[in-house]
C-alpha cells in the first residue's frame, strides 16, 4: 500500500512542522509514504472565490502527482473536501483517474481512525488542549458529529487525542462554531472574520486551554494570528504534531 | 425607506464598530439557536421530519402549476377572490385597487415578508395610504423607519432601551422606561385602537393548502387574527411557493416551523382561513416576483422550499456578527443571500460571498435546503456573469498560473516571501486586511518541500 502525502501550499510554506509530523505518524504505522515533488495547491482558494473555472491547471497537476498511489492523505480537512467534491478531469478519458483520487483522498485523522483503525498511540502531551473543529472537516467530511443534528455524538480527532497520555481535553461553550477563516473570506470580510476568530479564541481561553489544536492548519493559522496579536502565551499546534509528540 | 446599495463587508464593518453591541446581538441569537437545538432534540424523529418536509416541498416544486390551479379552484369555491401578480409592482397595484374600491386609506397589516419584499409599505405611503404594522417587532422597526433585520425577530438588532426611547417619542410613554412588559402593554393599547378603526387587514400566509383552498397564518401575538376578524376586508398575500398539497401535510410543517424558529413546540396561534365570514370580503394575492425564474435555475430551485423559520440566520456565525441590515435585502442571512441575486444579480452580487461556507445553515434548515452549496454555486455564476471586482480577478488569475506551474511556485514561494505578499489570501493589497487584527505567521527557515529533499531524498521519490 502506497500513501501519497499531500501537503497544501500554505502548510508547505508556513507550517513544515505539521507536515513533518504527518509524514512521521504515517511512517510509524509502517506505511510506504511518497511525497510527489510537483504538488502545489488544491485550487480551493480560487474555487471558493467563484473562480472554479480557473482551477483546471491545479486539477491536472494534482492528478499527475497522485494518480498512482493507493491513498492520498493530507493534514487539511478543507483541502481534502475540495478535492473530494470538485476535482475533475479535463476530458472523459481521464475521468477514472479523477474518480480514483476523489474516492481515495483522506484527511489525516479520518485515515487513522477509519482506514488504519488504530486503537493506541505512543504519544504524550501533558497540557490542557482545546480542539477546534474546522467546519469543512466536520460538516463536509463528517469527521465528527455536528451539534445541529439530532444524532449520536462522535469525533474522530477527539478519539485520537484521548489516546495521548496526560493530555487534558477541555470543553468549549460552543462546540463547533466556525472560526471565521473561510479562505479569501478572511480578507474580503475582514471585520467579521477577525471578530469570529477573536470569539473563538476567547472560548478556548475561558476554558483554560494551553494549546489549541485542530485538523486544519488554515483555521489554526487564523487563530494563531489573533493569539499573537493579543500577546497570548497560548499556542496552536496541528493535531499531527500532538499525536506525534512524546513530551 | 430607500434601499441601501452598499456592500456587505462595508456594512458589516460599520456594525462591528460597536463591539459590545455585536457581542449582545451574537449572544441573543445564539440563545435562540440553543433553544432550537433543545426543542429539536426532544423529537427522536427530527431528522425524519426534515426529510419528509423536504420531500413534500420537492413534490410541490415539481408540480407547482397544477397545485396552484387546484388551489385557485378550491379557494374560489370557498368564496375567496383570487388575484395573480407577476411581480412586486403588480402585487402592490392589486392591493391598492382593492383599497380604492373600498374608498379606504388606512389599514392594519400583520407580519408578511412578501410585502417587505415588494416594498408595499413605501408604495402605499407614497399613494397616501397609511399602513400600521401590528406585529410588535414590525411596529417597532416601522416607528424607527427601518426595515426589519430578521424575518422572525424583526427588531432583534434593537436594545430595549432604544425601544423605550422610540415609544416615548411616538406613543408618549414616560422617558427612560424600558421595561418590556410595560412597553408591550403600551403597544397593545396603541394597536387596539388601530384594530378597531381599520376596515381592511392584510396578513401574510405561512401555508396554503391546494386540496382545500384554505390558508394558514402563524403568529405568536394573535395580531393577524385580531386584524382579520375585525376587518371587513381581509387581503392575504403569499409567494406562490407557500403551497402544500394536502391538509394532512400541515402537521409536518407546523411541528418543524416554530421549533426551528424560536424553540417553541408550536406557534401560539396557527389560524386557518377557509372562507370569508358573512358580509366579509376575502382576497388572496398569489405573487411570483422571480420565483418562476428561480424554479428554472436547477441549482437554486431548492431555495423555494424555504418556510421562513429564520433558523439559518440564528445559527449563521456571520449573520450573528454582521446584523440583518448588512444584507441590504428584505430577507437577510444565508437564505436571503440565495434569494436576492435571483431578483437582481448586480445589486446583490456581494451576498453569496458573505459566508464562510461553514454549512451550519444547511444542517439546521427544517426543509433541508443545501444552503451553503448554493452559496458556492452562486459565486461561480456571479463571477462568470462578470460581477467580480477587477483586482480580485487579476489576483485569481495570478494564483491560477502560479499553482499550475510547480517550478514557478517553488521559486516564488522561497519560504513564504511570495505568500506573504499575495496571501492571505489572494487579494493584492498594500493595506493587507489580514494584518489589521491578526499577526502574520512567521515564515520558517525552510519549506516542507526543502526539508523533505534534504531528509528523505534517499527514498528517491521525486
Ligand atoms: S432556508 Fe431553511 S432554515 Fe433558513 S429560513 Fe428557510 S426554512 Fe428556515
Amino acid at each position: 500500500m502506497t500513501i501519497g502525502l499531500f501537503i497544501p501550499c500554505y502548510v508547505d510554506q508556513f507550517y513544515p512542522k505539521a507536515a513533518i509530523a504527518t509524514l512521521e505518524l504515517l511512517e510509524k504505522q509502517g506505511l510506504q509514504v511518497v511525497y510527489p515533488f510537483n504538488q502545489t495547491c488544491c485550487g480551493q482558494p480560487m474555487a471558493n472565490s467563484g473562480f472554479a473555472h480557473l482551477t483546471q491547471g491545479c486539477n491536472n497537476l494534482f492528478m499527475q502527482n497522485f494518480k498512482d498511489v493507493d491513498y492520498i492523505v493530507s493534514p487539511s480537512g478543507s483541502c481534502v473536501l475540495h478535492i473530494k467534491d470538485h476535482l475533475h478531469a479535463e476530458n472523459a478519458a481521464d475521468e477514472p483517474v479523477a474518480h480514483h483520487i476523489r474516492k481515495r483522498i483522506y484527511e489525516l485523522t479520518e485515515f487513522l481512525t477509519d482506514i488504519l483503525k488504530i486503537e493506541n498511540l505512543k504519544a504524550r502531551f501533558p497540557y490542557k488542549v482545546g480542539m477546534h473543529q474546522s467546519c469543512h472537516g466536520q460538516r463536509g467530511l463528517k469527521i465528527s458529529q455536528m451539534s445541529e443534528l439530532v444524532a449520536e455524538p462522535f469525533s474522530k480527532p477527539e478519539k485520537l487525542l484521548r489516546m495521548v497520555e496526560d493530555l487534558e481535553l477541555i470543553e468549549l461553550s460552543r462546540k463547533d462554531e466556525c472560526c471565521g477563516f473561510g479562505g479569501t473570506f478572511c480578507v474580503t470580510e475582514e471585520a467579521i472574520s477577525a471578530k469570529m476568530g477573536k470569539d473563538r479564541v476567547k472560548d478556548h481561553l475561558e476554558h483554560g486551554a494551553e494549546f489549541i489544536t485542530g485538523a486544519d492548519m488554515s483555521c489554526l493559522m487564523h487563530l494563531e494570528g489573533i493569539l499573537r496579536r493579543q500577546k497570548s502565551k497560548v499556542q496552536v499546534k496541528h493535531i499531527a504534531e500532538i499525536l506525534n509528540s512524546y513530551a | 425607506m430607500p434601499k441601501t446599495i452598499a456592500e456587505h463587508p462595508a456594512l458589516a464593518d460599520k456594525f462591528n464598530q460597536d463591539e459590545e453591541r455585536v457581542n449582545w446581538h451574537d449572544q441573543t441569537l445564539w440563545w435562540v439557536r440553543a433553544k432550537r437545538d433543545k426543542a429539536a432534540h426532544t423529537l427522536p424523529e427530527w431528522e425524519e421530519l426534515r426529510n419528509l418536509a423536504s420531500q413534500i416541498k420537492h413534490n410541490v416544486l415539481a408540480n407547482l402549476s397544477e397545485y396552484l390551479i387546484q388551489f385557485e379552484e378550491n379557494a374560489l369555491k370557498n368564496g375567496i377572490q383570487v388575484h395573480w401578480a407577476a411581480d412586486a409592482q403588480e402585487h402592490n397595484a392589486i392591493v391598492k385597487s382593492i383599497l380604492q374600491k373600498q374608498g379606504v386609506s388606512q389599514l392594519v397589516k400583520s407580519k408578511s415578508m412578501l410585502t417587505e419584499e415588494c416594498h408595499l409599505n413605501e408604495y402605499l405611503q407614497q399613494e397616501g395610504i397609511e399602513v400600521i404594522d401590528t406585529d410588535l417587532g414590525e411596529r417597532i422597526v416601522q416607528l424607527a423607519e427601518e426595515p426589519p433585520s430578521h424575518i422572525v425577530l424583526p427588531c432583534i438588532h434593537k436594545k430595549k432601551e432604544e425601544i423605550g426611547e422610540l415609544f416615548h417619542l411616538h406613543l408618549g410613554t414616560p422617558a427612560g422606561n424600558a421595561d418590556p412588559d410595560f412597553l408591550t402593554a403600551a403597544a397593545r393599547l396603541h394597536l387596539r385602537e388601530k384594530f378597531l378603526t381599520r376596515k381592511i387587514a392584510i396578513t401574510g400566509v405561512n401555508f396554503a393548502i391546494a386540496e382545500t383552498g384554505e390558508f394558514v397564518v402563524c403568529t405568536n401575538e394573535g395580531n393577524a387574527d385580531m386584524g382579520a376578524h375585525l376587518a371587513e376586508v381581509h387581503i392575504a398575500c403569499m409567494g406562490i411557493e407557500k403551497l402544500i398539497p394536502l391538509r394532512r401535510h400541515l402537521g409536518v410543517f407546523l411541528r418543524l416551523l416554530t421549533r426551528s424558529a424560536t424553540g417553541q413546540p408550536i406557534t401560539t396561534y396557527s389560524s386557518h382561513f377557509k372562507k370569508p365570514r358573512p358580509g366579509q370580503e376575502m382576497h388572496i394575492v398569489l405573487v411570483d416576483n422571480g420565483r418562476s425564474r428561480q424554479l428554472g435555475r436547477k441549482d437554486f430551485r431548492n431555495s423555494l422550499k424555504c418556510i421562513r423559520c429564520g433558523a439559518c440566520m440564528n445559527t449563521c456565525p456571520v449573520y450573528r456578527r454582521s446584523g440583518g441590515h448588512s444584507y441590504h435585502n428584505a430577507i437577510a442571512g444565508p437564505i436571503g443571500s440565495i434569494l436576492a441575486p435571483n431578483l437582481n444579480m448586480k445589486d446583490y452580487a456581494d451576498l453569496p460571498f458573505a459566508s464562510t461556507l461553514c454549512g451550519s445553515c444547511t444542517n439546521v434548515c427544517p426543509v433541508k435546503i443545501d444552503i451553503h452549496d448554493q452559496l458556492y454555486k452562486w459565486r461561480q455564476v456571479l463571477v462568470q456573469e462578470g460581477y467580480a471586482p477587477a483586482a480580485k480577478k487579476a489576483a485569481m488569475q495570478g494564483m491560477a498560473f502560479t499553482f499550475s506551474h510547480p517550478a514557478f511556485y517553488r521559486m516564488a514561494g522561497k519560504t513564504g516571501k511570495w505568500f506573504m505578499k499575495t496571501t492571505p489570501f489572494v487579494i493584492n493589497n498594500n493595506l493587507n486586511p489580514w494584518f489589521k487584527q491578526r499577526d502574520m505567521p512567521e515564515p520558517p527557515k525552510e519549506s516542507f518541500h526543502d526539508w523533505y529533499k534534504k531528509n528523505r531524498q534517499q527514498n528517491g521519490h521525486a
